[in-house]
């Protein structure tokens, strides 16, 4: 290494791996349901798809961190995002296609994926 | 991408405390539930809070497991996760919120802590370059080499105000400047990492906690000094702290910023590690230099100071560890960020080790000026066991006793030293009224007679006669004239010693002496240790007025001293009794057993 855009680059590439050890309350929480019920309707592919995008797109307000059960298991995988101010989102039977969508419309551009709440598909 | 890190502290408390295996089982788990890829383990340096140890932090929740042994593991994976459930019995009690978890940083202890040379112990993988980058490293010395000139970096730490943190609290600007202006073909900079106080481990952490910040500071130093070339002098008792160090130079050589002409700047500077063999007169900067050359490490007389004739003759700086742990922040920060915090003369923060009769034992750092009765009472959690605050001893073997009366004292170089006591390097001794300030004193005399050198006479033969008078006034063999001999062969040895290790090992004594003289006066006179500690003053009785005759006493009594038949009052020989106290712990129930 001779100069400091060198030293700046691994910087940059370093912390974004470490952006999750950040206490940071000012973040938009993704919270992905991950009881038993979760996990077996596919949940793991799900809170994984949303990490690398997240990565993918260097999101610094956002923390994915899983949770129990909500107690609609028939909808698994259930993710929730919350927002500071603003009403909670919730999300249902998620697959992996989806989150690309999710992550851009709503983390990104603030459109909730109203065709995905349970609003939507509860029907 | 890893969705979730876990950091389980790797300092040596924790490690003691089995965090090597709790590690090896949480990398199995993790594994065998195909969760290697989504979660990642990192061995972090010291978090400080050594009492609750074995510690980790989960991210992103940031919750924090205190006292985490080995089969609690498998619930932590299936548990947190794998399934994003808290395990509650784990966390730090302090954390535990309502529905979600507290951050660290509002508990009590970490509340009023500021942390600068520790900031990163803790947060990063002390073993990954990459991490120490991330968090801005290596960037204080990218600035110096590249817009700085070594004037301009020493004027810079000058302003900052720092001091050196291995005790004597000299202005660290100054002695580099000091060295920076004498002429040579070849200068040197030197770290002491040899601590050597009972009770102290800050070097330690910070350079099992975070080497890369030791090597750039180091890096720096050479830079404004003027010279190529560093040693760390590290003791060999402190194995975790030395590889972590070889692993750092070695990731540090790699990547080009130790080395030649770093940063394309034509700087070079490579640095050694020198280790020693755990002499404590080795501290002492003149006695390490002799003993880095490879001689026996005795010290030598100043003048010459090292910044004119130092290691191998040629001008050294010479700082502590914690000291250089500092640099980067205020080469990074401005000299006027650091000297905002602190009082008008000390300026920063300090770490210490808060060891002894306190609730959280472990590694703080404090804003100068801080009252030890919040170092005590907030951030050490208080005296446990219903006692009573008695006196924190600093500066270890070189340093003095504050006592109760004093304990709004804020804490900084000047007002330690006006009260006869000593910053020193930072280990801080919490004791409650169960203790004996003389024995105190004759437990550190005792350690300084060990380790004196045997250089200088004052020091050899001083030190050891007034060993001996302090034997005599715990064993209830002195005379009241022998504390005012005890006192003018104190100031006779401070005054005439070669080097700090004779000047100051005599201020336990004469810190005791001053705060607690009744104490001695008691022991002396009234041939009575006023605590209960020293043995040959103490009678064990037996009030036959409470005795039931269980013959619990006369079982424990290990020496036959104790006579008495069934539901008869029983009697302790005092010609036989040893004073195991044996007697005393069999009869917690009726307690009939006295001391007198």
């Amino acid at each position: 290494m001779k100069t400091i855009e060198e030293l700046n680059a691994i910087r940059e590439r370093a912390k974004a791996d470490m952006t999750v050890r950040e206490d940071n309350t000012d973040v938009i929480r993704v919270v992905v349901g991950m009881a038993t019920c979760g996990i077996a309707a596919g949940a793991r592919p799900v809170i994984n798809a949303f990490t690398n995008e997240i990565a993918r797109r260097r999101l610094k307000n956002v923390s994915v961190s899983q949770t129990g059960c909500i107690g609609m298991c028939q909808y698994e995988p259930i993710v929730e995002v919350i927002e500071k101010d603003k009403e909670k989102v919730t999300y249902v039977k998620v697959t992996e296609d989806m989150v690309q969508r999710i992550v851009n419309d709503h983390l990104v551009n603030g459109n909730v994926v109203l065709e995905f709440t349970v609003g939507a598909i509860a029907k | 991408m890893f969705r979730s890190h876990v950091l389980v502290c790797g300092g040596t408390g924790c490690t003691s405390s089995n965090s090597e295996e709790i590690i090896k089982v949480l990398e199995e788990q993790l594994e065998e539930k195909g969760l290697q890829n989504e979660v990642k383990v990192v061995r972090t340096g010291c978090f400080g809070l050594c009492a609750v140890g074995p510690v980790m932090i989960v991210y992103p929740e940031g919750c924090f497991y205190s006292e985490v042994k080995v089969a609690d593991i498998p619930e932590i994976v299936e548990e947190h996760l794998l399934k994003g459930r808290m395990v509650k019995r784990l966390l730090y009690d302090e954390t535990v919120g309502t529905d979600t978890v507290k951050s660290l940083a509002e508990t009590e202890f970490y509340k009023k802590q500021k942390r600068i040379a520790l900031r990163n112990c803790g947060v990063i993988n002390p073993e990954s370059i990459e991490e120490y980058i991330a968090l801005d490293g290596y960037q204080a010395l990218a600035k110096c080499l590249s817009s700085l000139k070594p004037e301009e970096v020493i004027q810079i730490v000058k302003d900052s105000g720092l001091r050196g943190r291995g005790g004597g609290g000299f202005s660290t600007g100054l002695k580099w400047e000091f060295t920076a202006k004498t002429q040579a073909d070849q200068k040197y900079v030197v770290c002491n990492a040899d601590e050597g106080d009972p009770g102290a481990f800050m070097d330690r952490s910070v350079l099992e906690g975070d080497p890369h910040c030791i090597i750039e500071a180091m890096a720096i130093c050479g830079y404004a000094i003027g010279a190529s070339e560093g040693y760390v002098y590290v003791r060999a008792e402190y194995p975790i702290a030395v590889k972590r160090l070889e692993i750092a130079i070695k990731q540090a050589k790699e990547l080009g910023l130790l080395g030649k002409n770093i940063f394309d700047s034509g700087f070079d500077f490579d640095l050694h590690i020198r280790l020693g063999a755990g002499a404590f007169v080795c501290g002492e900067e003149t006695a390490l230099m002799t003993s880095i050359e490879g001689n026996r490490g005795e010290p030598r007389p100043r003048p010459p100071y090292p910044a004119i004739k130092g290691l191998f003759g040629k001008p050294t700086t010479e700082n502590n560890v914690e000291t250089f742990a500092n640099i980067p922040q205020i080469i990074l920060h401005g000299a006027e960020n650091f000297a905002s915090m602190g009082t008008e003369k000390s300026k920063g923060t300090k770490v210490f080790a808060l060891g002894g009769n306190i609730k959280n034992t472990g590694l703080v750092e404090i804003p100068m000026g801080t009252t030890l009765r919040e170092i005590i009472e907030e951030i050490g959690g208080g005296i446990p066991n219903g006692r009573k605050f008695k006196a924190a001893q600093t500066g270890g073997p070189s340093g003095g006793c504050i006592p109760a009366h004093l304990i709004d004292t804020p804490i900084d170089y000047d007002n330690l030293s006006a009260i006869g006591c000593m910053m020193g390097s930072g280990g801080m001794i919490v004791m409650d009224d169960s203790k004996c300030m003389v024995d105190i004193a004759r437990f550190f005399l005792d350690f300084t007679v060990d380790e004196s050198c045997g250089k200088c006479t004052p020091c050899r033969i001083g030190t050891k006669r007034m060993l001996e008078i302090l034997d005599k006034i715990v064993s209830g063999q002195a005379e009241m004239e022998d504390l005012d001999k005890l006192e003018e062969l104190a100031l006779h040895v401070k005054e005439n010693s070669l080097c700090g290790l004779g000047q100051t090992a005599p201020n336990p004594v004469l810190s005791t002496l001053n705060f607690f003289r009744d104490e001695y006066v008691a022991h002396v006179r009234d041939k009575r240790c006023p605590a209960g500690v020293c043995k040959d003053l103490l009678t064990y009785y037996i009030d036959p007025k409470i005795c039931i005759g269980c013959t619990l006493c006369a079982r424990a009594c290990p020496v036959n001293a104790i006579t008495g038949a069934p539901k008869q009052t029983h009697v302790i020989d005092t010609d036989l009794c040893i004073k195991c106290g044996a007697c005393m712990d069999a009869c917690k129930k009726t307690k009939a057993v006295f001391l007198v």
